[in-house]
């Protein structure tokens, strides 16, 4: 049941990606372009999947527990750190510098061609580098 | 682009926003999960939390396979992806350390966390859209790069 849940938001995700055009990057670059052409549709793709959420999570805590009985996620701590601005500043330049998130990098991985699997493999790469450096300083801890 | 294709983009725009969301929601009330690409692709890559991997499999996989399908039916959009492999390197490797050093991306972040009022999540958002705002505004205006 759960492997069919995730399965089927998965597909969702995909199919939303590709309707919305986030899987263009001169969309996305368009609307990180404030000084140029600037294209203001992905305000309306980050509108449109939060209305729904604002939803779901007003009936999380009437239900409890999840279709397949797990207790809703927690609220995070309220941590801002160093971590959070860096990864954040260090995300928004590389989503800058290529027009892609790992949402619509994974999505539109089977007709994005070289320069899409090159991005791909390069986020992924990006994300071992992230769990060793993790893994030194629990070490060095 | 043409004025009249404006507001269809716009339409797209918002009906594929609604679909995006219905996936998280579907996740987080079927699940309990919080739809975060860059979290359920990082965890996988890291090989942590192994009990629930094969659900995210599931979820990647039909990530990548439900648009691929809708693109053998209806044909591929543009992706207008970079011929500058070197650059897409560098993109990609701060992509993939930056959401997994922040916890998130603009799924995580921007949809799931902003929607349920996360501080974490509001300030992630409101540092990787500056970032994004301020490099493009280097890169394509003053170092004509992109």
């Amino acid at each position: 049941m759960r492997n069919l849940i995730s399965a089927v938001s998965g597909g969702l995700f995909g199919l939303g990606l590709l309707i919305s055009g986030m899987t263009d990057t001169a969309k996305v670059q368009g609307w990180l372009d404030l000084f140029g052409d600037w294209d203001p549709t992905l305000a309306f793709v980050l509108g449109g999947a939060i209305l729904p959420m604002l939803l779901a999570w007003r009936i999380a805590p009437r239900r409890k527990v999840s279709v397949t009985g797990v207790a809703f996620p927690t609220m995070p701590r309220k941590v801002i750190d160093g971590r959070l601005l860096a990864g954040s500043a260090l995300f928004g330049a590389g989503w800058a510098l290529a027009g892609f998130c790992p949402g619509p990098a994974l999505a539109s991985i089977t007709w994005g061609g070289l320069g899409g699997l090159t991005l791909l493999l390069a986020m992924i790469g990006g994300m071992i580098v992230s769990s060793l450096a993790g893994k030194r300083r629990l070490a060095a801890a | 682009m043409s004025l009249s294709s404006i507001p269809a983009d716009w339409i797209f725009g918002l009906a594929g926003g609604l679909v995006i969301g219905l996936s998280a929601a579907v996740l987080l009330l079927g699940n309990a999960r919080i739809l975060g690409a860059s979290g359920i692709l990082g965890s996988v890559v890291e090989g942590s939390e192994p009990d629930t991997t094969t659900e995210r499999l599931w979820f990647l996989g039909a990530l990548v396979g439900a648009p691929a399908i809708a693109v053998v039916i209806f044909g591929a959009p543009q992706t207008h992806v970079s011929g500058n492999l070197p650059l897409l390197v560098i993109a990609g490797l701060m992509v993939g350390l930056g959401t997994r050093l922040a916890n998130g991306c603009t799924s995580g972040h921007g949809v799931c966390g902003m929607s349920r009022f996360s501080t974490r999540s509001i300030v992630s958002t409101l540092v990787y859209l500056a970032a994004g705002f301020a490099v493009m505004a280097v890169a394509r205006h003053i170092l004509g790069v992109l």
